[in-house]
Parts: C-alpha cells; structure tokens; sequence
C-alpha cells in the first residue's frame, strides 16, 4: 500500500479530504439551481395548464419510472455501505459494493432505454413522431419536451457518476483508498446520492402528474 | 546568469521553461497569465465592435448596413459580458492574488482552475465561429420568440458558447469560495480578510447560484430552436416573458458579478494610497455580503415595460431601491477613509477615485430607472446604455485597471512607468465621460437603444459621444504598449513597493512556484496604515516592511 502525500497547498490529508467534500457539496448546490431552473419551468406551465399535463402525463410509462426509483434508492444504500467497507478497510466488501452500485446504474440506464422506445411508439416524441391528443392541446406537447429535456439530462449526470464509480474501482485496485483517506470515495457518494435526489424530484412531476 | 539568480529564490516565472509547463501548469498565478491572455483577446474583439458602432453613430444615416449593425451590437455586448467583464477581475487578479493574500499555496483545487481556462477558450472558439460565420442579430439578451422563431443568425453557436462559458465561470467561482473557506493561513480570521478577499468571495456565491440558471436558459432557448418545439412560443403554448424572467434572473446578478470584485479591488486600493486604514470595515463585508444576496430578488426591473403586473413591478422596484442602501454604505465609507489620510495621486488611486465617482453616477441613475413611471420613459433608451455602462465600464474596468497596476510589479517582478501610467488613468476618466455622458441625454431625449439610425437633431450628442470613445480607445491601448515595455526594461520592483499590508506583499516580486518559503501566520487585520508618518503593520505582524 502507498503512502499518501497531500498536494502541496494542503497541511494535512485529512483537510484535504474536508476541502473535496465541501467542494462536492457547492458543486452540488450549483447543480440544483441548475436542475431547479428546469423543473422551475415545468411548474409555471404545468400551473398554466393543469388539465393538459395531466392528460399528457397519462402517457408516462409508470412501471419503468417505479422500477428505476426502487434501482436509484438502492444503489445509494450500496454506495454507502461501499463507503463503510472502505473506512474499515475491507477492500473485498469495498470492490463488490462498488460494482453493485454500478450494476444498479447501469439497470437504470437500460429501464430508461426501453422507456424512450416505448415513448416512441407511443408517439410521445417532440421533433421526431409526437402526435397532439386533442385533450392535451396546445400545451401537451410542452410536457414532453420537458421530459426530453430532464431524462436525458439527468441519465447524462448518472453516465458521469458511473464513469467516477470504475475510477473509484480502479483507485481500489491501486490501492490508495485506505482507512486513513478514502475522501474521493465520499466525494463520488455525494455526487451519486444528488443524482438519486434529482431523480425523486422527476418522478412526481413526470409519472404521478396524469393519475392523481 | 546563475550567479545573479543565486540566493534569489525562483520565481514562478523562471522556474520552468518549456511551453507545457504553461499549457499544463497547476499554478493559480500562471493560470491567471493565460486569463489575462485570452481576455485582453476578447477585450480588443468586443472593442473593435464598440468601435464600429461609434463610428456608425457619429452621422445620423450611419456607415453600417442595418444588419451588419445589428450583429456588431449583438457581438460587442455578447463578447464584453461573458468575455471580458465577468472573468476579467476574478480569473486574473483574483486568480494570482486570493491565495497569496490568504497566505495559501495555490488554490484548492489546481486541476479544475487550469479546465477553467481550457473551458473559457473552448467557449472562445464556439464564440468566434458564430462571429465567422456571420454572427448573430438577437442583442446579448437572445430575447425570445425573435431569437427563437426569427432571427436569422447562429444562435444556437451563441447560446452554446454561453452555455459553455458557464462552466467556466462556475469552476472559477467554486475554487475560491473552497480555497477561502479552507485554505486561509493560521490567524486568518474572516474578520482579518482583506475586502478584496471579501469582494471575491461575495461574487464566486453568485457566480455559483446564477450561471446555472443561465445555462439552463440558453440551453432551453438551443433546444427550441434546434428541435422545433415551442418552450417559449406563444401559439405552442410558451410564454416568451418565462424567458425574460429566467435571463434575468441571472443578468441582473450578473452585473455585481463584475461589481462585487471591483469593490473589493478598489477597496485595497484606497486604503494603500491615503495610508489609512479603511472606514467601517465591518460594514464593508456586510454591504458586500447583502449587495449578493438582494441582487437575486431584483430581475424584475428588467420589465417594467414588458407586460408584468403592477404590483409585481412595485416590488421589484422597491427591492432595487435596497440594493442602492449597502451600495451607498461603500461610497459613504470609501469617501470618509479619504478623510485626514495622507493621499498621494498615483495611477492607482487615479483609477479608484475614478471608479468611486463613476459608480456612483452609475448608481444614482440606477434608481432612476428602477422608478417605474420614469422607467417607463428611460426603458430601451440610451439613458439606460449610459446606466449600465457607467457601472461597468466607469467601475468594473477602471477598477480592473486601476487593480493591474497595483499589483503589476508583483505580477512581473516590474514596475510600470508612473507617467504614463497617470496619463492613461485620466484619459480614461476623460474619455469614458466624454463617451457615455451624452448618451445621459440622448436617452432622456428619447433616442432608443439598437436602432441603427436617428434623427438629424441628435448628431451633436453622437458626435462628442463618439469623440469620447476615441479618448477612450486611446486611453485602452497605452497601457498596452507601457506595460509591455515595463515588462521588458521596467525597473525591477522590491517585494512591497507600496508599502502595503497585504500578505501578497510578504514575499518576493514575482512570487516563488509555491508562494511562501513558509506558510505566514498572521497577527494583524488589513489595514493597519498610520497616516501620520506612512507607516504600517503588514499582517503578519512585519512592522513597515
Ligand atoms: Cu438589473
């Protein structure tokens, strides 16, 4: 196992490790303000036209948002438990943990594959094939550019977070994430627990918006 | 040349040599060179458009065709906003200066301050392409439906390079709210920061609450434009004002973002050349602090004219009226730590006086048009052009200019010519009056913003208007040629030529790869200038040293 030096502008590891935290956590706070501007919008429209984006929602497939809140939430357990295992230093628990949350990520990923075909076959595409119901006129479409906008930006944020899970796995391997300095590994779990939280915010206001 | 060095430490300039030592480096104050390099770049793009608007304006049938003017506005204000003013004091001066003045050794976060440079040029480059290829004729506010449905110019390249751009600013911002939360030396107490410390990090929390609002706006404005929907298309069900809403929800922040900064710098500036220290320090960081947080709650100011409610347009109003108290608090304070000082007129001071007075025209006229019933009057009128650019150009770039030359010989291990250097300073004040007071008048008189002609009654006015930008122009490029020769056959400087209190100054001119030999513990607040005899107390304790 290596030993860790702190970059030169740190006195120790450890406040290194607090300064990447706070970092993750402005970061985070720039990324809802960012997500917040978009489902800012949703609101005012969705305030503007109440019956069209219920009909709209109608649409939404429910089973594939469900399933991917039930993947998402787990996958945050496992990355804390991945976090765990690394501040005891169980390196074997660390590694598996890590690529369970990836698996979870990556089952994500695909529920929402199949999701965006089935959107196209329900010709709920903005731009490409959507077709106005006459009950979700004029606004309808509105919806679904939303959707187009946040799924796709919110899968993008959850790609990023498990290109920094196979880095975290690679620095497993390395072995320079020890008991002692493992703050990367909790800058990674911050970041992907703001993902899960953003997809919690989607939720309502794409599945539940047309069935209440 | 080994024997003249020896016994010198190396400073970050010599220590390495190789062009990837540049390209690559993790050194916040090479990082702040290559700013400084990419935004003079965009200062002199977004002055050439300038340039060619005053000349267009100085005859009343112009010299531009009406489109061509269009995209030269559009360039001008989208260059000098997001290319200029808002990177230009942080990425520079705050960029080289922060950590030494909070005795750090080197930002929080090397790796993200170099991708920010990388970022701003990529966004450059998107920029520049658009400008090629035609440019655009939107205005820098990329208004919808017109920029959405109609304008005929690269918009989306536009909203791209901005959208782009604002990460940029969103790493720049994030390094130092990190760095100054964590990185000050021991004894570095918030109340111990220097104002310009406090400028910074006051606008890095707006920088990172507003850009993202911008760039989910832009995004939005892309998106409609190249999928063919409507977000902001009334006949689709969009409302063009959500638009105008959200774009100001992060420009009008947007204009303390090259404010606050200014502040910060102008407050340094003061203190050293009246060796006083300053009035109501305390005050200071709260009118900094409170000046970030009302200026998120006034955008609506923006559209009074625009078909807003009443008592919506009451509120906001009133909300602008509070910005004008903590800004007033800081004129107050800068003017009473004149008083009984010992002032000596340096180039400097010269741009700090220049910006007090300026900023403060700025600010008066600034409620002026935040009063609805005249805004009524004053909205898209050239009164508002001479508002704003009273605030950011009279403030922001004379404290820009003002802040280069103060820390030019810790810069460079140079002094500048101080001659030529007051010389500038005072065609600057000249000619930005000159330039920007008629426009006062025209505005009152009733000469709209954007129209590329005007009737023949208003030609004095955009004569001396255009006069002024001469001045100005002139007063822009001297200090290019004087800070160039200072680089090469200035004198060299001592590592604290203006006996200043700054940590920044406890280490050699230019300062070593790493800043200090050993990290400063400080002893003593900022300011601590006696003006009797001169002398002061560095915050380290160092006694007039
Ligand atoms: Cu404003």
């Amino acid at each position: 196992m290596r030993s860790l030096q702190p970059e030169i502008q740190y006195a120790t590891l450890s406040q290194q490790g607090e300064t990447a935290q706070l970092g993750m956590w402005v970061f985070i706070a720039t990324e809802t303000l960012f997500f917040g501007a978009l489902i800012f919008t949703y609101f005012i429209y969705r305030d503007a036209y109440p019956k069209e984006f219920a009909e709209a929602g109608k649409d939404a497939v429910l089973w594939c948002g469900s399933v991917n809140v039930g993947l998402l939430l787990t996958s945050s357990l496992t990355m804390v438990l991945a976090i765990d295992a690394a501040a005891d230093g169980r390196r074997r628990h660390l590694k598996n943990w890590l690529l369970a949350t990836a698996g979870l990520g990556i089952a994500f990923v695909c529920v929402k594959g199949v999701e965006w075909c089935l959107d196209l076959a329900h010709h709920d595409v903005p731009s490409i094939n959507f077709i106005m119901k006459p009950a979700e006129a004029p606004a309808g479409e509105l919806f679904w550019v939303f959707y187009f906008i946040a799924t796709p930006l919110h899968a993008l944020h959850l790609l990023i977070g498990l290109g920094l899970i196979l880095y975290m796995l690679w620095r497993v391997r390395r072995g320079d994430l020890t008991p002692a300095y493992y703050a990367p590994l909790e800058v990674v779990g911050l970041y992907w627990s703001f993902v899960d939280t953003v997809w919690i915010f989607l939720y309502p206001c794409i599945y539940l918006v047309g069935r209440s | 040349m080994a024997t003249i060095t020896a016994g010198l430490p190396t400073s970050y300039v010599t220590s390495e040599n190789t062009i990837s030592s540049w390209l690559l480096t993790k050194d916040h104050k090479r990082i702040a060179l290559l700013f400084f390099a990419s935004i003079t770049f965009f200062f002199f793009i977004g002055g050439i458009a300038a340039t060619l608007i005053r000349m267009h304006l100085a005859t009343p049938e112009g010299l531009l065709q009406p489109d061509i003017y269009n995209r030269m506005f559009t360039m001008h204000g989208i260059v000098m906003v997001w290319f200029f003013l808002i990177p230009s004091i942080p990425t520079t001066l705050g960029n080289f200066i922060i950590p030494l003045a909070i005795g750090a050794h080197d930002l929080a976060f090397p790796r993200i301050n170099l991708a920010s440079w990388y970022v701003f040029n990529l966004s450059g480059l998107v920029l520049l392409y658009a400008l090629i290829m035609g440019g655009i004729d939107t205005g820098w506010t990329f208004y919808t439906p017109y920029s959405t449905l109609f304008a005929n110019g690269y918009v989306i390249a536009a909203t791209l390079a901005v959208f782009i751009n604002g990460f940029s600013s969103i790493m720049t911002g994030l390094n130092f709210v990190v760095t100054i939360h964590r990185l000050r030396a021991p004894g570095m107490t918030w109340m111990r920061l220097p104002l310009f410390v406090w400028g910074i990090y006051s606008v890095s929390l707006v920088m990172l609450l507003a850009t993202p609002v911008l760039a989910m706006t832009v995004l939005l404005v892309a998106m409609e434009r190249f999928m063919g929907v409507g977000i902001f298309d009334p006949a689709r069900g969009g409302d063009p004002l959500l638009f105008q809403h959200m774009f100001w929800f992060y420009s009008h922040p947007a204009v303390y973002i090259m404010i606050l900064p200014a502040m910060g710098v102008v407050s340094e500036l003061i203190t050293c050349y009246v060796r006083r220290p300053i009035f109501g320090y305390t005050g200071m960081t709260y009118a900094l602090m409170s000046i970030a947080i009302i200026s998120f709650f006034v955008w609506g100011h923006h559209m009074f004219t625009a078909g807003i409610s009443i008592y919506s347009a009451v509120v906001f109003s009133l909300m602008t009226f509070f910005v004008a108290v903590p800004s007033a608090i800081k004129v107050f304070n800068w003017t009473a730590s004149l008083h009984k000082g010992s002032i000596t007129f340096d180039a400097p001071m010269l741009y700090a006086l220049g910006f007090v007075l300026l900023f403060t025209i700025g600010g008066l006229t600034g409620l002026i048009v935040a009063t609805v019933a005249l805004d009524v009057h004053l909205q898209d009128t050239y009164f508002v052009i001479a508002h704003f650019h009273y605030i950011m150009v009279g403030g922001t770039v004379s404290a820009f200019f003002g802040g280069l030359h103060y820390w030019w010989p810790k810069i460079t291990g140079r002094l500048y010519p101080e001659m030529w250097a007051r010389m500038a300073a005072l065609l600057t004040f000249v000619g930005f009056n000159l330039t920007f007071f008629p426009q006062f008048i025209l505005g009152y008189l009733g000469m709209p913003r954007r129209y590329y002609a005007y009737p023949p009654e208003w030609q004095a006015w955009n004569v001396l208007s255009s006069a002024g930008a001469s001045i100005l122009a002139v007063a822009y490029i001297l200090p290019l040629g004087y800070l160039g020769w200072s680089l090469l056959r200035g004198e060299r400087a001592a590592p604290n030529p203006w006996r200043a209190t700054g940590l920044e100054w406890q280490t050699s001119s230019p300062p070593p790869k790493h800043n200090f030999e050993r990290t400063p513990v400080v002893t003593a607040g900022p300011y601590l200038y006696d003006p009797e005899d001169g002398g002061f107390i560095a915050q380290n304790g160092a006694v007039n040293a």
